[in-house]
């Protein structure tokens, strides 16, 4: 403030005539937006088209065209402030469209180049037996399946409980903030340290040489845990302290509190965060290739045997290819898809359960 | 069923901060006390030291007795568990469980404590708790809905119905109607004044007219200074202490000559 004299400061006139504007002011039409970007595609293609040209050196041109010709347009009959908004609108369009790129771009190379071996020949078929064409990826996915689920079977009950404890019990305690500390650097591990962990410590234990499916799944919930841990917490520190007065007021003991209110309150949170992290580690391949080796045939039992899963059939389909090395990789194509589907289906799975299970009729 | 409570010197702390101190009182059964007092001087915190929900807030202690039944209830050996289970509580804002429909949460007490019951004892104890809380006509068609569902007002009925679910022996209520409409308010109002002849009832309150309205005994609580521990000041039937109450800050209190 530069008038500092005591009295109430005063209002400037042109403050005051800025309130007295009126209301309804000139505005584009609602096509506007999308008329200046057709223009600005035109023009793109008719600068660039002469000279032989790029899809994307098009879309370059066309956004920065849009951008200033919606600058332009908008400043000339709306005014500075309008023409901010829709600036500003279309570079969070065109922010959010480089965003898709890649992820387009992924999906469309693994579906395009996933469905040459997308046959159910790939879904009955192990690679036992298989030289060259022909064989099947059926025995890593189950591999992919055993494996991930019993990590998970090894990480939700261990997640969910410290997390119970960080944020019941623990509270402010020394012991929780460690927990915490050491969950936050877990969370930060590079997979493969997780998998020479694993294998160094079966060294130690078992002997060197070993390689099981129960390895895998370890290496993987040394990932996992911190992620379950993490999701929980936030969870639980979601349920209002309200609901879990509501039940000590009404003489429960603090640990049905847990279970049957705050767990029930976040269960569709907790699974939808659960359901995330094995989506996570499912594609983990670093820690699998060091522990779980590959093998030709499915095997189901984790606890003895080498395991294929789908992340390390498909580096060694890829980096092995073996006569005719098409037939190799078009397999490791299709095990990538096959993997991408399984994790969105998990995705998918998690949406389902946080609706399903969400407190009804809340406001 | 309903019980008398005897507090001496109670001082309530929360951590080194001491909150209310030396209280001395007398909770009469049958009968409705009304706790008054400006903001900040302890009236919940005092409330809540008679169930043992003080000690749920981390750091938080009391000293001194609450004798109920000749058993002093911050004895080592009583589990605070139980004594809630025979001191209900209605807490200031309705917190219906967001999980449980209607009859749910009026079950809760029993279903939460696993406690074994037949689905018709089970029908008629939640029926005669939403007819005890004046709101059995308005959800009686609609009892598997969520709690959440209802209006603020008949959310903290429905609060007060799972609250006498326990058949408690006491209850202590928070500003029960500090979010209801004046109609709801009402309602309210004629509710404590039937359970008051089953349960002991303690009750804090904002409104003058409501502890005068409701209120066998009104307690006045008051605080000397920020930072000062909250202090009872004194504690009669209600007739004497809007009328004629023996100290000079009561009075002003009361009539709004305060601060
Ligand atoms: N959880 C807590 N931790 C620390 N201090 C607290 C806590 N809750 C309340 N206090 C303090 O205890 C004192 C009494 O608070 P209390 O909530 O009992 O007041 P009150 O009389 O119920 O006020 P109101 O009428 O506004 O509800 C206040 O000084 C308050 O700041
Ligand atoms: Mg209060």
């Amino acid at each position: 403030m530069t008038t500092t004299t005591g009295k109430n400061p005063q209002p400037s006139r042109e403050a005051l005539q800025a309130i007295d504007q009126p209301l309804s002011k000139a505005a584009l039409p609602r096509w506007a937006p999308w008329g200046v970007l057709v223009l600005s595609v035109v023009v793109a293609l008719a600068v660039l088209l002469p000279g032989g040209t790029s899809a994307g050196a098009v879309a370059v041109l066309a956004a920065l065209l849009h951008l200033v010709l919606t600058a332009a347009v908008s400043g000339a009959k709306e005014g500075s402030r309008k023409a901010k908004d829709r600036v500003v609108t279309a570079l969070v369009t065109i922010a959010f469209l480089i965003a898709m790129v890649p992820l387009v771009s992924v999906v469309w190379t693994v579906v395009s180049r996933g469905a040459a071996r997308f046959d159910a020949q790939f879904f009955t078929w192990s690679m036992q037996g298989v030289i060259g064409e022909g064989g099947g990826g059926l025995h890593a996915i189950w591999g992919t399946v055993v494996v991930t689920l019993l990590a998970a079977l090894i990480s939700v009950p261990i997640g969910l409980l410290t997390a119970v404890y960080l944020v019941e019990y623990g509270a402010r305690s020394a012991l929780a903030r460690a927990i915490t500390f050491l969950v936050d650097v877990m969370t930060g591990i590079p997979s493969i340290v997780a998998g020479l962990f694993v294998v160094a410590l079966f060294a130690l234990v078992v002997g060197p040489q070993m390689r099981i499916g129960l390895m895998g799944a370890i290496a993987l919930s040394v990932l996992m845990i911190p992620t379950v841990v993490r999701s929980t917490e936030e969870m639980l520190k979601l349920v209002p302290n309200d609901l879990r007065e509501a039940a000590y007021a009404l003489g429960v003991p603090k640990w049905r509190t847990i279970v049957k209110v705050v767990l029930r309150t976040s269960v569709s949170g907790i699974a939808t965060g659960v359901t995330l992290a094995v989506a996570r580690v499912a594609g983990e391949t670093a820690p699998l290739l060091l522990t779980l080796g590959l093998t030709v045939g499915t095997n189901f039992n984790p606890f003895e045997g080498r395991m294929a899963t789908l992340p390390v059939f498909a580096y060694y389909q890829y980096t092995q290819p073996g006569v005719p090395a098409q037939a190799g990789v078009d397999r490791a194509w299709t095990a990538a898809l096959v993997l991408i589907i399984l994790v969105m289906a998990l995705n998918l799975f998690a949406r389902l359960i946080s609706r399903l299970f969400a407190p009804k009729g809340s406001r | 069923m309903s019980k008398l409570i005897d507090v001496s010197d109670l001082n309530i702390f929360y951590g080194d901060f001491l909150a209310v101190e030396d209280v001395n009182m007398t909770i009469e059964p049958r009968a409705v006390t009304a706790l008054i007092g400006p903001s900040g001087c302890g009236k919940s915190t005092f409330l809540r030291s008679l169930n043992r929900m003080h000690e749920v807030i981390p750091g938080a202690r009391v000293e001194g007795k609450v004798v109920m039944d000749g058993q002093d209830l911050y004895d080592k050996d009583v589990d605070p568990v139980s004594v809630r289970q025979h001191i209900g509580m209605v807490f200031q804002r309705p917190n219906p469980f967001p999980t449980m429909s209607i009859y749910e949460n009026v079950a809760a007490g029993v279903r939460l404590n696993a406690k074994r019951m037949k689905k018709s004892d089970l029908d008629d104890l939640v029926e005669s708790s939403l007819r005890g809380a004046n709101l059995w006509n308005e959800v009686k068609d609609r009892l598997d809905k969520p709690g959440m569902g209802l209006s603020g007002g008949q959310q903290q009925r429905l609060c007060i119905a799972r609250a006498i679910a326990i058949r408690p022996s006491v209850l202590l209520m928070d500003e029960p109607c500090s979010a209801l409409d004046p109609i709801s308010t009402l309602a309210v109002e004629d509710l404590i004044g039937e359970l008051k002849n089953e349960y002991t009832i303690v009750i804090v309150t904002h409104n003058m007219q409501q502890a005068a309205r409701v209120s066998d005994q009104t307690g006045f609580f008051n605080l000397a200074g920020v930072g000062k521990p909250g202090k009872l000041v004194e504690i009669d039937s209600t007739s004497t202490i809007f009328s004629n109450p023996s100290q000079k800050a009561t009075e002003d209190y009361i009539s709004g000559r305060f601060g």
